[in-house]
């Protein structure tokens, strides 16, 4: 029996991060009683707050594809059905190609992108050109353009999935560090925490980079190890660039480089480690900004005149494959697991959070099951993804 | 064609220098060489350096010390800060009304690599704690770095046209701050083991216990590994909060002097002081040295909580110390026009119905100080062996930084291993005294003698300062050396060592308090010499003066019969009058601003538009604010998130103490708010300076 002292709630999700909170909103629609345990004082201050907002659904999976292209959907029409600015702009992703293996692989996605329907193209150099006025046209072979994605603050539209979370009901507890969950028979029973302790028939591990300590907790493996990645912000200036420029050419400590132009006129910049820094430190190293600057500047000359404002670190938590482990515990019942989004948190979370909502409620759509067999925790851990 | 440059000063040398010119809107004006744009801008009578891209509001110089980022320009097409840069002919500088359009460019630049180089000790700063510092760490041989964001050594001290506080012995007190900065750099250059970078600004300081300093006029990057860092940043100025707080011609009086005594403009025809700290009540002062008016002061406590000295001398001059009293607007569209001050009550809000406006175009912000203390934290968050002197470590005077600043080099050496025996224990006694508070008042009795020549000791506060002590020929005057904060006494007949009437002491009083009344030549009119900082040519024997007692109080007119500067003086002059004796020894000094410069307005201007700015970057109001902290917003990041406060260019260097001051408004406990994560860069600066693109050397460099 319950402990009557103790409040009750269908469902606890710990982390009120990128999944947690849309998670949160799609939950509290369904009428779900929902409470959100996050140890940061306020809303997105984990992992959210570091994602620079890019937004695609042009991956190489059907599951990312499917959760994205429901995502863009969400973030595109926010504005129009719920009031909010949250920055959207669907300025685009284009990968482009300097050489002859990134074309080759960019064009060999295509196929597959083109069997879920997604509006992605290749551009030839100098239609690519036109896409991206002032991109370096020396050693230039093409490159893909999707133009329906986009990017948006991760800061205001978590911000935004907060506040409607809470209208409908939802409730969020920040400050408050989980410290147990409460198992009984092979079942969730709730979560202690370090103010309290909490009934709950449903634990949704939604900790991003912390999953595997709330995992642990619960007596879950979650296979997933965090690397840190730094980013940065300029000034803001009047539109020069529209879609997201990835150029998949490895560099000295880079694994890849990316950038966009904000809603604010602002360019958000980051890279992929290589190596990997493995780890949870999030302090700003010396070697970033030396390392990256060079890439935009040759990508891009006229990036060097733009002003850097502000850098910071992220962490990513990482599956062995790169796809994130969305699925029930086997071991656990009622112990629902929603991570290793691998930096894509933010672009995942909306389509996650209905498609929680719907594990939930056992109202499973029927495309549902492919994203979810892709997800599961229990797939063979193996292999990588194309397009990371 | 307007210049508001200042021609003529009693203190400060004015240097002929060769024109520059330079194009504002695409029209020719005149620069001096080696001033910055925005002191070339003032210069030429342009307050309004741009509009905000947000809201359209005005916006010009604010702190002038590269803090904020409000008085951007572009220039040549690239927005810079411009009270940092340096004009240079042929320059095109415009304003900034939206959001600047990037820069063009075709061909990818050439790259060197960003270069990394050791040191052992990298001190930021080179004001009065820095030089101090670096001198230290010379004697000893130890390798040194010493960078500076402005194009002169001295920090604050250049703009310090009066004389310093402190202690003879330790900290050169009786010299004038503008001196000091000059003997320290001269001492500090005889040393081959400091290096001085100038013109050259930190960025951050790195998990692996890095520095980035951009440097060579923000052409280069360089990564500095210092076995040892010491903060010698200074200070920032608090902002306030009140109607119309951002509108051109609202600034701290940091920023106004450095446009007075620095650059040598006239920024201001009238202008209001809020505060009455000592850096208000000496911007006072400076601002009428350089001719311009002081129509008030406000302090918003029952008493200045500046040097008492400071204040007298600042309303005997003729300027209305208005204490508990608070400013409620400055009122104007494009600029300041008028301010609006109000009685406050107990708990300092304004009282309905006792407000008062003045007209000025000129509002002055000095309502304290914060330390520059980011990298000092950072550099202990990273582990990197860091110190901190200064206003960097505590909020003091000149005097206390230079002695800290003595300290932390020793302490620097010590931890680096270098053989330094333990500083005495007297040197920490001291920077205690030097960094004290103004602690006791108390009235000294007028000397009864009515005799010989008699000096009057117009100084009632305890404060540290000891100068008149070191220049008495007769060595009549004593402080206790052990604790220079007491009231000096004149020992004279008793001792058998009267007073010669030199005037060394009347001289070199920082606070000018101290007046020689002669008898020897007509007991019932006595003459009395007074310290006069002031052109020579505005005060003429035979004209008639009016003298006030140490508080401001009238005493009458009288008669000049003596102006008189010596070398030895140090362009301090001495006036002489004829008075009374009746109340010759209680004048302590002239009046230099007539009455009618400080006349209210006959009704008060009431500001309509609710325009209390909290982050002045991205335009967020104190409503704004005020709503999310009253919907219970407790974590500065969600209501950097919600709002933008602490989003722009200046990385929430203003309005972060703001946001705290509304929070006690509003009765939030600190414990209860959550401050945010600060993040570098200390500045924006261009990503091809990151990349180490190579850029061609600036024409005619300053």
């Amino acid at each position: 029996m319950p402990d009557k002292t103790v409040p009750h709630y269908d469902v606890i999700i710990i982390g009120a991060g990128s999944v947690g909170v849309p998670a949160a909103f799609s939950l509290a629609k369904a009428g779900v009683r929902t409470l959100v345990l996050d140890r940061m004082p306020s809303v997105g201050q984990g992992s959210n707050k570091a994602a620079i907002g890019g937004i695609r659904a042009t991956h190489s999976d059907p599951a990312k594809i499917r959760l994205s292209l429901r995502s863009i959907e969400i973030f595109s029409t926010w504005k129009e059905n719920y009031g909010d600015e949250i920055e959207w702009h669907k300025g685009g992703y284009s990968f482009v190609a300097y050489r002859q293996q990134e074309e080759k692989a960019l064009k060999d996605l295509l196929a597959i992108q083109h069997s879920y329907g997604l509006n992605i193209q290749w551009l030839d150099r100098d239609t690519l050109l036109d896409v991206i006025p002032g991109l370096n046209p020396n050693g230039l072979i093409g490159g893909t353009h999707s133009p329906d994605d986009g990017n948006a603050s991760p800061l205001l539209a978590v911000h935004a999935f907060f506040r409607h979370a809470k209208r409908l009901g939802a409730r969020f507890q920040f400050n408050e560090t989980l410290t147990g969950v409460v198992l009984q028979g092979g079942r969730v029973r709730g979560v202690k925490t370090d103010k309290g302790e909490y009934g709950a028939d449903v634990v949704i591990n939604a900790a991003g980079p912390w999953a595997k300590a709330v995992g642990q907790m619960a007596g879950v493996d979650v296979p997933i190890r965090t690397d840190s990645h730094e980013a940065a912000i300029t000034e803001g200036v009047a539109r020069f660039l529209d879609p997201m420029v990835v150029d998949l050419r490895p560099g000295p400590g880079s694994a890849n480089c990316y950038f966009y132009q904000g809603y604010t006129g602002q360019v958000l910049f980051c890279i992929t480690p290589h190596p990997n820094i493995w780890g949870e430190d999030t302090r700003e190293t010396s070697g970033f900004l030396p390392m990256v600057s060079p890439r935009m500047v040759e990508l891009i000359p006229r990036l060097s005149n733009i002003r850097v404002r502000r850098t910071w670190r992220g962490l990513y938590p990482n599956t062995p494959d790169g796809f994130p482990i969305v699925g029930w515990s086997k071991e656990v019942e009622g112990f629902l697991l929603a991570v290793g989004m691998g930096g894509q948190g933010f672009m995942l979370g909306p389509g996650l959070g209905e498609l929680l909502a719907r594990l939930v409620t056992n109202m499973l759509e029927p495309q549902d099951h492919e994203v979810l067999e892709h997800l599961s925790p229990y797939r063979k851990l193996a292999g990588h993804e194309e397009l990371e | 064609m307007t210049s508001d440059r200042i021609e003529k000063h009693p203190i400060l040398t004015i240097e002929p220098r060769k024109s520059v010119a330079f194009y504002w809107q695409g029209k020719k004006l005149i620069a001096r060489q080696g001033e910055t744009i925005a002191a070339a801008l003032f210069a030429n009578g342009v307050r309004v350096f741009g509009h905000h891209p947000k809201d359209g509001a005005p916006q010009g110089i604010r702190c002038a010390n590269g803090q904020c980022a409000q008085c951007l320009v572009l220039v040549d097409g690239k927005p810079v800060k411009s009270c940092m840069e340096l004009v240079r002919s042929a320059m095109r500088v415009e304003p900034v009304h939206e959001m600047p359009e990037l820069p063009a460019a075709d061909q990818v630049p050439e790259i060197r690599r960003i270069e990394e180089i050791t040191v052992e000790v990298l001190i930021i700063g080179g004001g009065p704690a820095g030089l101090s510092a670096a001198i230290e760490l010379g004697k000893l041989g130890i390798e040194t770095l010493l960078v500076d964001d402005k194009h002169r050594l001295g920090g604050k001290m250049v703009l310090q046209t009066h004389r310093s506080f402190g202690s003879v012995d330790a900290v050169h007190a009786g010299t004038r701050g503008i001196d000091i900065a000059t003997t320290l750099e001269t001492e500090m250059r005889k040393y081959d083991t400091v290096r001085i970078w100038l013109h050259s600004t930190v960025l951050a300081v790195f998990s692996d216990r890095k520095v980035g300093v951009l440097h060579q006029d923000g052409r280069r990057y360089t990564l500095i590994a210092p076995r040892a860092l010491l903060v010698a940043t200074g200070a920032r100025e608090k902002s306030l909060i009140f109607k119309g707080n951002t509108l051109p011609g609202v600034y701290g009086a940091g920023a106004f002097q450095t446009l007075v005594n620095r650059d040598l403009v006239r920024p201001s025809q009238k202008l209001f002081i809020v505060g009455g700290g000592n850096v208000g009540l000496i911007a006072g002062y400076h601002a009428l040295q350089a001719g311009i008016a002081v129509v008030g002061v406000v302090e918003a406590m029952p008493e200045c909580s500046g040097y008492h000295v400071h204040r007298d001398k600042l309303v005997r001059l003729g300027v209305p110390a208005y204490t508990s009293h608070a400013i409620v607007s400055a009122n104007g569209d494009e600029k300041v026009e008028s301010v609006t001050i109000a009685q406050v009550s107990k708990s300092f809000r304004p009282i309905i119905g006792t407000e008062r406006s003045f007209t000025c175009d000129t509002v002055l912000v000095a309502v304290g100080l914060d330390p520059v203390n980011e990298f000092y934290l950072k550099a202990q968050e990273v582990g990197l062996r860091a110190f901190a002197a200064g206003d960097a470590e505590e909020i003091a005077e000149a005097s206390s930084a230079m002695f800290s600043g003595k300290i932390k080099a020793l302490e620097v050496a010590r931890a680096l291993g270098y053989p330094v025996a333990e500083s005495p224990q007297n040197w920490y006694h001291a920077v205690e005294i030097l960094k004290s508070k103004p602690g006791k008042t108390k009235k000294n009795p007028l000397p009864e003698a009515e005799s010989g020549i008699v000096p009057i000791f117009h100084c009632s506060q305890e404060i540290p300062c000891d100068p008149c002590t070191a220049v008495c020929p007769q060595e009549a005057i004593y402080i206790d050396k052990a604790d220079i904060r007491q009231i000096p006494t004149f020992s004279g007949e008793q001792s058998g060592r009267p007073c010669i009437g030199c005037e060394k002491c009347v001289t070199i009083c920082p606070g000018l308090a101290i007046t020689l009344v002669d008898y020897r030549e007509d007991p019932e009119v006595p003459t009395v010499a007074i310290a006069y900082e002031f052109l020579k040519d505005s005060i003429h024997i035979g004209e008639m003066v009016t003298v006030l007692d140490a508080a401001g109080v009238v005493l009458g007119d009288v008669e000049v019969t003596s102006v008189r500067s010596f070398k030895h003086h140090d362009r301090t002059l001495v006036v002489k009058v004829k008075a009374p004796k009746a109340y010759a020894k209680r004048i302590a000094g002239i009046r230099v601003q007539e009455e009618r410069w400080t006349r209210p307005l006959d009704q008060p201007v009431r500001r309509l538009i609710d325009d209390t700015i909290i982050c002045h970057c991205e335009r967020v109001t104190a409503t704004e604010i005020r709503t999310l902290i009253r919907q219970g917003y407790r974590d500065l990041n969600e209501i950097k998130v919600v709002s933008r406060a602490g989003m722009g260019a200046c990385g929430a260097k203003t309005c972060t103490s703001l946001i705290h001051r509304l929070f006690r408004e509003e009765g939030v406990a600190e414990a209860e708010w959550v401050d945010q994560v600060k993040r570098p860069l200390f500045m924006e600066v261009p990503l091809g300076v990151f990349a180490g693109v190579v850029e061609k050397e600036k024409k005619n460099r300053a």
